[in-house]
């Protein structure tokens, strides 16, 4: 076991860090999160002209490694800004699943335009009437000599309303795989998320769709994908939980009631210690579980641990700081109700945290 | 002890429920069943119609228009509120200010204000929190400085509910130097809202809505005569105030009914064939909250119980705030649960009365998260959860 990180990933670290202190102040992010766009076109190209997008794919993809390790780094600094640019969404999610389940042309074009940032992606896998299971869905692909088509209708798709290219889970032949659908093909609900970011409802009638490497790999590929994109949020909420702890142990110290910094107050302060105890847990078990993805060793139990321990966390974090910071906590002018907000979001998606508790203890 | 109703409780239970059924407007119920927001005029045209029924003022004594029920009177009546949909009694006048006025208030006072908040001609809201007095609230700076017949009033006063539909806001205000406990030197008085130099601005919560207010005062001048009781013993009239605010605020009848929401729609939907409501893990945290509640319950009958035998409700009343609020929380954390991936949504325009576009996700999930976020507040408000552990360890424990 090592726990250092390189001097590359110090680097690249300090790098995310930097962009967040100087370009990622919450009047900026207001800015953008109430943009027609919703994320900004310059700090997206700005991540491409810096390499972040290519941090999550390995070298024969044309990346810079992919390990989970790099990209838990990345998440973490991304969630100390909360910022709304479609990382996940676009390398994670969609360029996650191309990278597991496109043939050599498609990765080499697909992969190509995530990493330049000259399209946007969205993996588009949940369904109306399922809430977490990727293979329970009703969108059927029919094939008609070597073209295919889709009809079906998927939910929430993160980054779907400014997406020109979807990944999209359908069953073909009774097995689940993936197809790449123009957005032209699509129909979309757009709207805004709870934590400042954007999704749609996409729709999709006999639209017509390549499919992605071979028939029948779709599910394995979706499932190797979500569990990094698990990951990945993990640490994001990680960076988020830290930032909230901050905030709330700084305006303790300079609230006054009572004639006092309520700083002052032991009820307080070993709530803020217990705070400060779950963010480290958090941070520790997505450690664990960045470091098993990268090993390949029991990657569902650890990714199962990890989303329910810092689902866990993130809740009481998220709900001590508003608590402790008072009225102002629950006012949208403040900046840490957003840290609030996209902590919870995190807790909700992929599966809840007892979701998780009951995977853990059926993995093997 | 009974745990039963009497003959006479069943009869005024059929009918509470008639009456909520034939005079409780449709499209109000609906807007509160669905979680749709709501507008003033729909508050005031319910409480007119309470008004007219003469059940609008359940907790008055009988001379000022009230009910005259007993507790579990009141207690029917809540429950058959909440099951019909019935908006909350906006609760500033009815059921903050009228007490004061009633208890403390002159008789020229008690004519002049009672009947227009019995009959909701007139909007209150409560100026009580400041930028840098909230769990602290005695620590308030807002002054109110004698002038020949008027005080001159001027600060800021915060959170304020519903401040912008306001005609009247009741407000505590320094009027002589505050001492070492900072309670001796605060009156209450009442102040309309159309007086010169006073602004009213929005706070937005987290899920965007204009609820709260900023009140400010510049100069505001105000009839002595319309300060309640004695100069300087506002802290005593306020105080009973807030325990009043508190016995209203375990919300049980809506919890049970929120829950009752909660279990039907868990049980629509499913993962791998398996119901929500199935899963022994959901289904053990709906249990536990269903069984604090029902405790909750109990305890504010008792509460209720003890209040109709003619005493105050006594600082045993943060239990009801301090549980009423956690257990609506963890219900809106279970809603999040169950709308599952519609969580994620935030699109407030869908829960407006006149929606006309594609509606997304099932019926009330995308309000799940925006609930949650807003709900917060409940354990920070009325005197914040902490501030009520504080009155139980010093007022009952003794500490």
């Amino acid at each position: 076991m090592n726990f250092s990180h390189s001097e590359e990933q110090q680097m690249l670290r300090d790098s995310i860090a930097k962009f967040v202190q100087n370009d990622y102040d919450f009047d900026s992010r207001c800015s953008i999160v109430a943009s027609e766009q919703g994320f900004s076109a310059e700090h997206w190209a700005l991540f491409a002209e810096l390499g972040w997008l290519m941090v999550p794919f390995t070298e024969a993809d044309g990346g810079l490694g992919g390990s989970a390790v790099d990209l838990t780094l990345v998440m973490e600094e991304l969630g100390r800004g909360i910022v709304v640019e479609p990382y996940l969404a676009n390398t994670v999610l969609a360029g996650g699943a191309i990278s597991l389940a496109g043939d050599a042309a498609q990765k080499e074009t697909l992969l190509g335009e995530i990493m330049a940032g000259s399209h946007q992606f969205a993996l588009a896998y949940a369904e109306p009437n399922n809430r977490y299971s990727l293979d329970d869905i009703k969108t059927q692909a029919k094939q008609a000599g070597q073209q295919y088509t889709l009809t079906g209708t998927k939910a929430v798709v993160i980054n779907g309303q400014a997406a020109d290219k979807f990944i999209v889970s359908a069953k073909l032949n009774d097995g689940v795989s993936l197809f790449l659908v123009e957005s032209e093909a699509a129909v979309k609900s757009s709207y805004r998320t709870i934590d400042g970011a954007r999704a749609a409802d996409v729709s999709f009638t006999d639209a017509p769709a390549q499919l992605l490497g071979a028939e029948g790999q779709g599910l394995q590929a979706l499932q190797q994908t979500i569990n990094r994109a698990i990951i990945a949020v993990c640490a994001e909420a990680v960076g988020a939980m830290s930032v909230a702890l901050e905030k709330t142990v700084e305006y303790s110290k300079t609230r006054v009631q009572f004639g006092v910094p309520i700083s002052k107050f032991q009820a307080l302060q070993h709530r803020m210690a217990d705070m400060f105890v779950e963010q480290q847990q958090a941070k520790s078990i997505v450690m664990m579980a960045a470091m098993a993805c990268d090993s390949g060793q029991g990657v569902a139990k650890a990714v199962a641990a990890a989303k329910s321990r810092v689902g866990k966390a993130a809740r009481l974090i998220g709900q001590e700081a508003v608590q402790i910071h008072g009225g102002i906590g629950v006012t949208d002018e403040l900046d840490l109700g957003h840290y609030f907000k996209r902590l919870t979001a995190i807790e909700l998606m992929f599966g809840g945290t007892d979701y998780h508790t009951q995977k853990f203890a059926s993995a093997s | 002890m009974d745990i039963d109703f009497s003959p006479e409780e069943l009869a005024f239970q059929l009918e509470a429920r008639e009456f909520l059924k034939t005079k409780l407007p449709a499209n109000i119920a609906n807007k509160v069943k669905k979680g749709l927001h709501m507008v003033k005029d729909d508050f005031v045209t319910w409480q007119k119609i309470l008004a007219e029924k003469g059940w609008a003022a359940v907790n008055w004594p009988v001379e000022h228009g009230g009910t005259g029920w007993t507790s579990t009177e009141k207690y029917i009546w809540s429950d058959e509120c909440a099951a019909a949909g019935a908006p909350d009694v906006v609760s500033f006048g009815m059921k903050m200010v009228a007490p004061v006025i009633y208890s403390y208030g002159n008789e020229e006072q008690k004519q002049r204000f009672l009947p227009d908040i019995l009959n909701s001609n007139v909007w209150w809201c409560q100026g009580y929190s400041e930028p840098n007095a909230g769990s602290d609230l005695a620590s308030l700076k807002t002054t109110a400085v004698q002038d020949g017949d008027d005080y001159i009033i001027n600060g800021t006063k915060t959170w304020t509910t519903m401040g912008h539909f306001a005609d009247w806001v009741f407000c505590l205000v320094r009027t002589g130097a505050a001492d070492a406990k900072n309670q001796s030197s605060i009156s209450f008085v009442l102040v309309d809202m159309k007086t010169p130099g006073i602004t009213v601005s929005p706070i937005y919560l987290l899920d965007e809505q204009r609820e709260v207010n900023e009140v400010h005062f510049d100069n505001v001048r105000v009839p002595i005569a319309n300060r309640i009781g004695e100069e300087n013993k506002g802290w005593t009239y306020a105080k009973v105030l807030l325990t009043h605010e508190r016995t209203g605020i375990a919300r049980v009848s809506w919890s049970k009914q929120a829950l009752l929401s909660v279990k039907a729609k868990a049980s629509q939907v499913s993962e791998s064939g398996e119901s929500l409501m199935d899963n022994a893990i959901f289904a053990n945290k709906v249990a536990e909250l269903e069984i604090d509640l029902l405790a909750l319950e109990y305890t504010e009958l008792r509460t209720l119980a003890a209040v109709s035998t003619g005493k105050a409700p006594g600082p045993e009343s943060s239990i009801l705030k301090i549980k009423g609020s956690e257990i609506a929380q963890m219900i809106d954390e279970l809603k999040m649960e169950v709308a599952a991936n519609y969580s994620l949504p935030f699109i407030p325009e869908q829960f407006s009365e006149d929606f006309d576009g594609t509606y997304i996700g099932p019926e009330g999930a995308a309000n799940t998260a925006p609930l949650y976020f807003n709900h917060r507040k409940t354990t920070i408000y009325g005197g914040s959860n902490e501030v009520q552990k504080n009155i139980i360890c010093k007022a009952v424990l003794g500490l």
